[in-house]
């Protein structure tokens, strides 16, 4: 293996701005200088690792813990975790959280008006196999109101936390459902200009994850930064694009 | 063929659901080197404390060496210490870590780079992490870090902690305005 000697940057609009108006909540949050640039050093590329945490199969699964199972539709979200070669990332830590069935939070801040479920909390992890595989059964969450704008919904999401090889792709992302109206009216979601890259949140319905008798499956594959060419790589190119 | 990377999205108000599991505010229990504790308060654009923001840190160890197997050196490892802590605000938007003082690790070019934590911080109205850098005061080689050096010199501050007590050092993260915090495109 030769040494990564650094991570790409992200193509213009594949990621959101730090300063997106319609967010209100990015208006007094947001930088008002531009970061600073600098070099990817040994301490960027390396990051934590979690294999002591000995995460339990059971972790992945949201409808289990209760007393009873919980209220909802249940679904499957799987995928696998790929960097931007198409790579899989295997050992990396996935957190998963969402609300319940009707819209609520399994959190003291979350005042929206409806049923919490004492079967859902919404919490689960996993970590990706050699393949860069995961597997979370859980609840179709439900969409909410938020108070950014007049009649501001949010379209039904499942957060996810992701720590791949390095602290460089580390990512937060939101996994949205397919054909969902309230998709174009969402300042989170419309934060990223490119459309490509905003597709990437949008799980896919997948027959094939589906499980008989059980439960809709969800296909959502998530592209971490890559790393660099190599130096040696480069050179390569260059002779190869007939030398300069 | 190049794959576009999946965007970030914020937090959002909820995130201590999903990140609470996984606190770690005190890395220096267990392990060698000399035991420090970093404290402060995170604020918004208005000088307002912010209640919901969590800071996740990477280091090297008392010795200058990182967990992960990038780091090849012939520096000790240290078992009882792993290099990460993730640490939320309280309501005062204060916050408060236990950790050991991270040892020189090499920067560009084979220059040595002074002891520094880096920070990954998240919060709702984020709708990217934001990267940034601890060092400390009472470092003589801040000065020639290669890294702090591309900063421009009266914001370097931003990113120095003060010494507030033996062992204790003081750092606020400012999002906006008068005293912003410097944050680095890495």
């Amino acid at each position: 293996m030769s040494d990564i000697v650094g991570y790409r940057r992200p193509d213009a609009g594949s990621q959101p701005e730090y300063l997106h108006p319609p967010y209100k909540s990015s208006v007094g949050r947001a930088p008002a200088r531009p970061p600073v640039a600098v070099p990817h050093t040994l301490s960027e590329l390396t990051g934590p690792r979690f294999d002591h945490l000995a995460i339990a199969a059971a972790e992945a699964d949201l409808t289990r813990g209760g007393a009873q199972p919980p209220i909802g539709e249940r679904i499957i979200v799987e995928g696998r975790v790929l960097d931007q070669d198409g790579r899989p990332v295997p050992d990396a830590l996935v957190e998963l959280w969402q609300c319940n069935a009707a819209g609520r939070y399994h959190h003291p801040l979350d005042q929206h008006d409806a049923p919490l479920d004492p079967n859902f909390r919404g919490f689960g992890r996993a970590v990706t196999g050699a393949d860069g595989f995961y597997r979370f059964v859980t609840i179709r969450p439900g969409a909410y109101p938020w108070r950014n704008h007049a009649n501001a919904w949010r379209p039904a999401h499942i957060h996810f936390s992701l720590f791949g090889p390095s602290f460089l792709t580390r990512l937060v992302t939101q996994m949205y459902f397919p054909a969902d109206p309230l998709l174009p009216l969402d300042p989170i979601f419309n934060c990223v200009a490119d459309p490509r890259a905003r597709d990437r949140m949008v799980a896919a319905f997948d027959l094939a994850a589906t499980v008989p008798e059980f439960a809709l499956g969800y296909r959502f594959d998530m592209v971490l930064r890559g790393p660099e060419a190599t130096p040696m790589d480069e050179a390569t190119a260059i002779d190869k694009a007939g030398g300069r | 063929m190049t794959l576009v990377t999946t965007p970030s999205q914020t937090v959002g108000p909820f995130v201590h659901l999903g990140f609470d599991p996984m606190t770690v505010t005190d890395a220096a229990t267990g392990a060698a080197g000399r035991a420090i504790a970093v404290s402060g308060r995170v604020l918004d654009g208005q000088g307002q404390p912010i209640p919901d923001a969590v800071l996740e840190l990477w280091q090297a160890n008392a010795a200058g060496r990182y967990d992960h197997p990038a780091d090849r050196r012939n520096v000790p490892a240290d078992p009882g210490f792993r290099g990460f802590l993730r640490v939320p605000t309280d309501r005062d938007g204060g916050y408060r870590f236990r950790t050991v003082k991270p040892g020189p690790v090499p920067g560009p070019g084979g220059r040595e780079q002074a002891p520094h934590i880096l920070v990954c911080l998240f919060m709702r109205g984020l709708l990217r992490h934001l990267y940034t850098r601890i060092y400390f005061a009472d470092e003589a080689a801040n000065a020639v870090d290669p890294i702090l050096c591309l900063v421009e010199e009266p914001r370097r501050a931003t990113l120095v902690a003060r010494v507030a007590g033996d062992g204790a050092y003081s750092w606020d993260i400012v999002m906006q305005g008068e005293g912003e915090t410097v944050f680095l495109d890495i």
